[in-house]
């Protein structure tokens, strides 16, 4: 699978049915790792006075801590709570709507695979969410600017080590379709 | 008994303290392709690519780069908005 322009500002990708499975799985992961709305606890009374309640402490899961990071440096807690009180919940919202374009984009090739054509919207969702999945999987297997797939290690993180590749060169593909003057 | 000393007081001009600018930093990471990171700041910011191929570079070889400046409003709702296409981003006064 890569993706390549299309007349009309398209992008097309083929995508066999393994493809678009571990795509799909991965995705499932992230929306289950981003929580959902309701998760959120809801202070009644702020939620009366329409005030914003969101969470204040920055996630412990590192993976999670990557995708909604402080917006201010160590030396600042107090301003990254409050940042964080107001914004996190948005940050939230907006990734999973990116993994939601993505899995429609997906669900149709699960059985047999194909092509999929990402209209301008799809395609920053998709371009997000690559990576999304990124950052949380080279957060898990703590990458560094180093790390290379070697199929030869008996390093057990090298089947995830290849799928994180696998990704990144999608990305790099998606990118290049989108930024033709790039390279 | 002796009466309260005149303060010393070093001559602070507290105008400077507000109006120094705030700045938007987005730091090096192991994860972002360098294209991808170039590609968001076009997007987000409006830059040509050879202004943000070189804030890229500057990131991935120093470590991190002021990628823009303003209020302190304005720096967060960059901040956020990088935050939303991944990239690791801090604001704070220059």
């Amino acid at each position: 699978m890569r993706f390549s322009r299309k007349r009309h500002g398209g992008i097309e990708a083929k995508l066999d049915r393994i493809e678009a499975g571990v795509l799909t799985s991965l995705v499932g992961d992230l929306l289950a790792l981003l929580g959902d709305d309701d998760q959120a606890e809801q202070d009644p009374l702020a939620a009366l006075v329409g005030m914003p309640n969101g969470p204040v402490e920055r996630p412990s899961d590192p993976a999670l801590a990557r995708l909604l990071p402080d917006a201010y440096g160590d030396d600042d807690e107090e301003a990254a709570a409050e940042f964080r009180r107001y914004t996190e919940a948005d940050l939230r919202a907006g990734k999973r709507e990116s993994a939601t374009v993505v899995l429609a984009t997906l669900a149709p090739l699960l059985d047999r695979g194909g092509k999929v054509l990402l209209d301008r919207e799809p395609q920053d969702a998709w371009l997000a969410c690559l990576n999304d999945l990124r950052l949380v999987l080279g957060t898990r297997l703590e990458v560094t600017e180093d790390t290379e797939f070697d199929p030869g290690s008996d390093d057990p993180r090298q089947q995830a080590l290849h799928v994180y590749g696998w990704l990144g060169w999608l990305q790099e593909s998606l990118l290049a379709s989108l930024d033709p003057g790039a390279r | 008994m002796t009466a309260p000393a005149e303060l010393d007081l070093p001559d602070v001009d507290e105008s400077t303290d507000e109006d120094r600018p705030w700045v938007a930093i987005v730091w090096n990471d192991p994860v972002n392709l360098m294209s991808y990171v170039t590609h968001i700041l076009m997007e987000l910011f409006g830059y040509s690519r050879e202004k943000a191929t070189a804030l890229m570079l500057d990131v991935h070889e120093k470590g991190r780069a002021v990628v823009s400046s303003g209020t302190r409003e304005q720096m967060e709702h960059d901040v956020s908005r990088l935050h939303g296409k991944g990239l690791w981003a801090t604001l704070q006064q220059d």
